[in-house]
């Protein structure tokens, strides 16, 4: 009985993995694929990628499309790094009355859901003339509730003995920040920067609404733009699915530990 | 706490100062705003203080209880099959005599690495219906004819719940995993002497040891659920209209969208159904505390 549980548990996950993997394999020999094949059901690789890369370099213009992704993408990120992580060291550190009220005033934020202010946002971008800018795209994100959160939690393993060292030093509370704590919390740091890369780098909604032109779309907004088109062509689509996921898996395999810790967050 | 000296108290807020004026430009204004507009009606830019009218007008809106209906059906269904699968793969992984864990768990976590407009993609062309979802199904013999996944209300929905499904069971994998591993292997031991079966030791000890992740990942997804928007814009759309095949995908984000982007903007309604969002995202939060609470 015991044995016959074991079999059936590991054939079951084997089923499980099967499924979450089979859509990538899914892209991939799609990419090689003519589009008839694709929604035909075809999954052998077939001999169509050079034709699918052409059709997409020759209906997207990648160069832009890839520097949006990667400009909103890095800059998002960096700036919600320096931002929240700034908020969450002086949250823990500095902690009083006062600024623990306001702490759990922002938790209570955290539940309020994007939808509830997409329109004012959008109100207000229109007004300020900034629709279709990266500036658009990228400030609301900078302050994150979750990272302060995630930063607040992490600092509380920073070591009190360096702060008082280093001011002893003579070291300013800024100088602290910069030169003690970013690089005594680097993994931590990394574990952030990789999810709010990817995070960034996924968008869809807000940038959906912000951004109008082609020549500001980044390769998220490509894709849904080419596939729900009237007439979508899955060859060429397939080679910007690849595109658009290839950076991400990479992230993941080469620093999986890093990313895992990210997704969990504070919460451990 | 410590005392901190009045100019430690002032650096504190000068290292919080940025992202609260962000947070305050760009998350409480708009949500007060969006609350003030919820009492506006008018379309484009042209508002007028109407009261409660937007309410009553939720009240006799057909596509906001269709969309408001299926917002929570996929909630009710997808969530629950979810958590439970999450859970039972944690457990399987957690398991020294299950071969190739690592690899497994890789792969189950995959998916959480795409993006939610590739997946929504992909699941579209594989469930096209001579797709190869459909072939597998039929070789299989486990249905006769081809399932119209994109052109039947129900099979629409049940798409979604599994597209949803696929996406995001890996993730709350790992937090199951990871609040698994802190678990003191002693206490099982302890129970195996004891000769508590396996099924005990899963209900009386697992799930109430993960009780607060559990928690924890049931709000998340309830909160995400009752923003689904991404899969409904792109798997079940056609000619650049999401929530089909007869708004049978149509969910309160989409619709909202639909009402500020598509239609002549009506910013106050609109408002007023994000509303809505929140009144269930904090309801069926704090039911779901009271209920872990009471556990």
């Amino acid at each position: 009985m015991n044995r016959l549980i074991s079999v059936v548990a590991q054939a079951g996950m084997w089923l499980a993995a099967f499924i979450s993997v089979f859509p990538f394999l899914w892209m991939v020999t799609g990419a090689t694929n003519t589009a008839n094949d694709i929604t035909g059901g075809r999954f052998l690789p077939g001999t169509n990628l050079f034709v699918n890369i052409a059709k997409f370099f020759e209906l997207v213009d990648a160069g832009r499309v890839f520097f949006n992704s990667f400009f909103v993408a890095i800059t998002g990120t960096a700036l919600t790094l320096v931002v929240s992580s700034l908020a969450g060291y002086g949250f823990e550190i500095f902690a009083s009355k006062a600024r623990d009220r306001v702490f759990a005033g922002l938790l209570l934020l955290l539940s309020v859901p994007f939808a509830a202010m997409m329109i004012p946002l959008f109100v207000m971008f229109s007004g300020a003339g900034l629709i279709n800018t990266y500036i658009a795209m990228i400030a609301p994100g900078v302050a994150s509730i979750f990272m302060i959160f995630y930063f607040r939690q992490n600092t509380k393993s920073f070591p009190h003995e360096l702060r008082d060292a280093a001011k002893l030093d003579g070291l300013k509370e800024h100088q602290i920040f910069w030169f003690i704590y970013i690089p005594v919390m680097r993994s931590t740091y990394a574990a952030a920067m990789i999810i709010l890369f990817m995070t960034n780098w996924n968008a869809y909604l807000w940038p959906l609404i912000v951004l109008q032109t082609n020549e500001m779309k980044t390769i998220t907004l490509t894709v849904a733009s080419l596939a729900t088109a009237y007439t979508p062509d899955y060859g060429l689509i397939m080679i910007a699915n690849v595109l658009a996921t290839l950076p991400t898996v990479l992230v993941f395999f080469l620093l999986q530990r890093r990313f895992v810790e990210g997704m969990l967050g504070g919460v451990k | 706490m410590q005392t901190l000296t009045r100019r430690e108290n002032l650096t504190g807020w000068a290292f919080t100062a940025p992202a609260l004026a962000l947070l305050g430009l760009f998350m409480i204004y708009p949500i007060l705003w969006s609350l003030y507009m919820s009492f506006m009606t008018g379309k484009g830019m042209n508002f007028k203080f109407g009261g409660f009218a937007n309410v009553e007008r939720l009240t006799k809106d057909p596509i906001f209880l269709h969309a408001l209906g299926n917002t929570l059906t996929f909630l009710a269904i997808q969530v629950p099959i979810m958590i439970i699968l999450a859970l039972v793969f944690a457990v399987a992984l957690n398991n020294p005599r299950l071969r190739g864990r690592a690899v497994l768990r890789t792969a189950i976590f995959l998916p959480c690495v795409t993006s939610l407009v590739v997946y929504s993609v992909l699941f579209k062309s594989m469930f096209a219906e001579d797709g190869v979802v459909n072939d597998a199904l039929l070789f299989l013999h486990i249905i006769s004819d081809p399932i119209p996944w994109m052109n039947d209300p129900f099979w629409a929905k049940v798409l979604i719940i599994l597209a949803i499904t696929w996406r995001w069971t890996g993730y709350n994998m790992v937090f199951y995993l990871a609040a698994l591993q802190n678990i003191d292997p002693s206490i099982y031991e302890a129970a195996r002497i004891d000769g508590v079966p396996a099924r005990a030791r899963f209900f009386k000890i697992t799930i109430p040891m993960l009780r607060h992740v559990i928690l924890f990942t049931t709000v998340l997804s309830t909160i995400g659920t009752l923003q689904l928007f991404d899969e409904v814009n792109n798997i079940t759309a056609s000619q650049g209209q999401g929530g089909r095949p007869a708004d049978a995908t149509l969910t309160l984000s989409l619709y909202i969208y639909n009402l500020t982007f598509r239609f002549m903007p009506s910013f106050g309604y609109a408002a007023t159904i994000s509303w809505v969002i929140v009144i269930l995202v904090g309801l069926l939060s704090w039911a779901q505390f009271r209920l872990a609470r009471e556990k």
